[in-house]
């Protein structure tokens, strides 16, 4: 029985949820470090779309991707109510820009569950699962893919 | 525990030193076989890193070291005369103790086996040498710093005195140190000091507070009694003092009756704790004296010609003397007024001034801003701290400065090692050893120049006979040079071989498919096929340089550092490969220049100059492509904007800037911007941190307003662009990269 409970609270889960194209997503909290409004970027040449550009985070050059585009929704316009949530993702810190931050969940991995079959390939790259909060439904980002295994910015 | 490590760090740093000196040393005799006091530099480098090893238990450095430090015991001494060939087994010992002391440091503390030859040639000199003449080494943890040299001797013109001194309890109150006196009579000639232990009771009878050992002195000078008395000056009343002018003592000329020569480590730290280290004021009673512990770092040559003007050998040399004195100008200074810093704390620094300079550009944007009469206190005070802030960003860089000089040391080895591989003799001449540029630039330039200075001899240098039947001298020379020039450091390696021979060159380039046969190549184009990415000039894969690596790597390594490499060769005459280096990583002097809605910064290294464009000087080449006629020369015209993507070349350039860009990889090129902005130092940021590299982009910077500006890579620009010849190959490999 101590063993259910331990089990229990071993898979608690803190995400921050988001939306981005209005839907709903979410990752780990462990992988952010700060969120920030929106600054216009500095653009990169010869860059993926889905790249907008540099920001200047306290001395560093952090770049910032546009999830929408990302995701196959197409490029976001980004104005004073985005943000850009500061993560790091395979030892690079690396902006996400969003539409809004909604919330800091604390959910259970059981409440967690494998998205359907049919759905097309763009999703299945970058969701891993989908998480079922009162009426809503909060798609869990893989931010692994946001960067390709090198993390390079590969299409 | 920590001390330790701390003690066992800075054992490593000095013996870094002590191998230059011994290098230097060396290079001396090279240069004059005769010069004595080079003889006993490396002797004394070579001691002292053997007393260290002893401290630490570093027994094969200590082994190796003791054989090396007889050999030149016995050169020192006179009994064995240096030849070239042992001049040569010196420079090998001297490369086998430094790999023993960088194994050390790593932990590995094995005999090199393949040493084993270099100890039996240094037997071969010693053997002939009384084994009793080097007396049994005991480590000493500790030195002062002293010089006790020779035996005393009744020079021309110089007496012995004999000073008799018995220090009393409150001579040490007073913060008295008789090592101290010791030292400073040094200074007046050479000095022989016998500790006097007959009264040092049982330690469980020892009073701490009491110094219960006297000391007799030996001083060999030209001085008068008057001159050692003012040593003594300050203590004279505290302790026993006789001095004895010469022929009134009967220990003088003779033995030292009464002494006891037990070594006095043990006790010395109940005594007193600031005089840790009796024992190395302990010499062996009637021995030769050749070991006493002498050698020190911060002694050196120049220091010992200066403490001892009399001194009889030195005067029979003063020409060498003064060459050692002159050759090293600023090591005098060096040894007594330098620090060791922590190289994580420099670099901290460096990055809070590097945003010290952002935020005082950010201020003075802000006061510009606000629209504040000039002249006004707000815009002085800002000026001046401006000022101040660049000053500070200099001092800063400074630090972080080192002499090339080691590196270049380094180099020597990997001279005798490549020749030795070849069998081709050759000469290695350094110019500039002192030039001083970035600890990073030294240390990422070492791999590169490896490999450079080893296809010199490996490609440049011709076989000996092959050398004889071209009229020149058998011996190949590589000449190694620093300099700086305008704000930046060219480094040259020259070789006097047989230079690039271009047809050989063209034919394989065609061979490898990297240019076609039609293509028409000048000499120089055709020279930097050689860095060209899948090249290498050697048909068979040589053992030396052919290892599947070409000087593509050699220049991808240069262009890391923001620096360039070019070739001139001379057919016939031999061939210059020259690197030119930014002088630091951190910060750039740039233009800062706007391309259609985007700031960017072109390194003013690169820029020429800067040209407003008349239309009668411009012409359109086709669709597309526009030259500019400048000083006599069609120079291709580049829309930074297009390159980049950030916007289409504009119709007409009446209200452009032309940037000429001079490179060393092509022909000149003109770059359009919008506008010339300011000029200005910025602050590189790496842009591969948490990005990648962009094609034409070097880095980027933080402007005054806090936006990320990108700092404009030239010379890739160039390349990318294809504009035929060896840079053909730049727009496919970055296809292939962006493909990627």
């Amino acid at each position: 029985m101590q063993d259910a409970v331990l089990e229990n609270t071993e898979r608690k889960l803190e995400v921050v949820a988001f939306r981005v194209a209005g839907q709903d997503f979410c990752f780990d909290l462990a992988s952010v470090r700060e969120i920030r409004g929106w600054t216009s970027t500095t653009a990169l040449p010869h860059a993926q779309p889905f790249v907008k550009g540099v920001i200047n985070l306290r001395g560093s050059v952090v770049p910032v991707i546009d999830l929408s585009q990302r995701l196959g929704f197409g490029m976001a316009d980004p104005g004073a109510r985005h943000v850009i949530i500061i993560a790091v993702i395979a030892n690079q810190t690396v902006g996400l820009l969003a539409e809004v931050v909604s919330d800091i969940l604390t959910v259970s991995e059981a409440d967690l569950q494998p998205i359907p079959e049919i759905v097309d390939e763009t999703v299945r790259k970058f969701i891993s699962g989908v998480l079922i909060q009162e009426d809503k439904m909060i798609r869990r980002l893989e931010l692994g893919m946001i960067l390709d295994q090198e993390g390079q910015y590969a299409a | 525990m920590s001390d330790k490590e701390d003690f066992r760090s800075s054992f490593f740093e000095e013996c870094e030193e002590l191998l230059e000196q011994t290098q230097d040393g060396l290079d001396a005799l090279a240069e004059d076989a005769t010069d004595t006091e080079a003889v006993n530099s490396v002797f004394r480098a070579v001691h002292s890193i053997k007393g260290g090893a002893g401290a630490f238990g570093l027994e094969a450095l200590v082994d190796f070291s003791h054989k090396f430090e007889t050999a030149m015991d016995a050169i020192r001494s006179g009994e064995v005369e240096l030849s070239d060939d042992m001049l040569e087994l010196f420079r090998m010992c001297g490369d086998n103790l430094s790999d023993l002391v960088s194994n050390a440091r790593a932990g590995d503390n094995s005999p090199i086996t393949s040493a084993a030859q270099l100890e039996d040639r240094l037997f071969e000199i010693t053997g002939d040498v009384e084994e009793e003449d080097d007396p049994e080494f005991n480590p000493v943890t500790l030195d002062l710093g002293m010089d006790l040299n020779d035996v005393p001797q009744e020079d021309e013109g110089r007496l012995v005195y004999t000073i008799h001194f018995h220090p009393r309890a409150d001579l040490f109150a007073a913060g008295n140190e008789p090592a101290a006196l010791f030292k400073a009579l040094t200074r007046l000639g050479d000095v022989q000091v016998k500790a006097n232990l007959d009264d040092v009771p049982e330690l469980s009878a020892l009073d701490a507070m009491l110094c219960q050992i006297s000391w007799l002195i030996e001083v060999t000078t030209d001085g008068n009694t008057d001159e050692i008395k003012e040593v003594f000056e300050f203590v004279e009343d505290c302790c026993d003092l006789t001095i004895e002018p010469p022929g009134t003592s009967e220990c003088a000329a003779g033995g030292l009756p009464g002494l006891d020569e037990v070594a006095i480590s043990d006790v010395d730290e109940a005594m007193a704790p600031d005089m840790p280290n009796l024992g190395d004021l302990v010499p062996e009673v009637g021995g030769s004296v050749g070991a006493v512990a002498t050698g020190k770092s911060n002694v050196n040559a120049a220091d010992d010609v200066a403490h001892k003007p009399g001194d009889a050998s030195q005067k029979a040399l003063p020409d060498a003397g003064a060459a050692a004195v002159a050759r090293k100008p600023a090591k005098t200074d060096k040894s007594s007024s330098t620090i060791r810093v922590d190289l994580g704390r420099i670099d901290k620094l460096i990055n809070l001034v590097g945003e010290l300079v952002i935020k005082e550009a950010m201020l003075s944007q802000s006061v510009d801003e606000l629209d504040i009469a000039r002249g006004s206190g707000v815009s002085a005070a800002l000026d001046s701290v401006k000022q101040i802030a660049s000053e500070i960003q200099e001092g800063v860089m400074a630090i972080r400065a080192q002499p090339v000089k080691p590196m270049f040391q380094r180099m020597a080895r990997i001279v005798r090692e490549a020749s030795a591989a070849t069998g081709k003799k050759v000469r290695f001449v350094t110019i500039g050893d002192y030039t001083e540029v970035d600890k990073t630039v030294i240390e990422r330039l070492v791999d590169p120049l490896t490999h450079m200075i080893r296809n010199a001899i490996d490609h440049g240098l011709e076989s000996p006979e092959e050398r004889k039947a071209a009229g020149k001298s058998v011996e190949g020379t590589i000449t190694l040079s620093a300099a700086h020039r305008s704000g930046r450091v060219l480094i040259d390696v020259v070789d006097d071989g047989g230079g690039i021979n271009r047809e050989v060159v063209r034919k394989l380039a065609i061979e490898r498919g990297l240019i076609q046969d039609s293509d028409q190549l000048s000499p120089t184009e055709i020279d930097h096929l050689l860095f060209m990415p899948g090249f290498s000039s050697k048909t068979e894969v040589s053992e030396l340089s052919g290892r599947g690596v070409g000087l593509d790597v050699v220049r991808s390594a240069i262009q890391k550092l923001g620096g360039r490499v070019a070739i001139q060769s001379d057919p016939g005459e031999g061939a210059t490969f020259s690197i030119s280096l930014p002088l630091t990583l951190a910060v750039l002097e740039g233009m800062v220049v706007r391309v259609g809605s985007e700031t960017m910064v072109v390194p003013i290294s690169s820029v020429q100059e800067t040209v407003r464009p008349m239309a009668q000087d411009l012409d359109r080449l086709g669709v597309d492509a526009v030259v500019l006629r400048n000083r006599g020369e069609l120079v291709p015209v580049v829309d930074l904007g297009a390159f980049f993507g950030f916007r289409t070349a504009p119709q007409t350039l009446d209200d452009h800037v032309l940037l000429l860009i001079a490179s060393d990889q092509g022909p000149r090129y003109a770059l359009v911007v919008d506008e010339i902005q300011d000029q200005r130092q910025v602050v590189i940021k790496s842009l591969e941190t948490n990005y990648q590299q962009i094609s034409g982009v070097a880095a980027a910077t933080i402007l005054g307003d806090g936006r990320i500006a990108l700092i404009i890579d030239a010379d890739t620009v160039m390349r990318d662009l294809g504009s035929g010849g060896p840079g053909s190959s730049g727009l496919s490999e970055k296809s292939m990269r962006m493909a990627g």
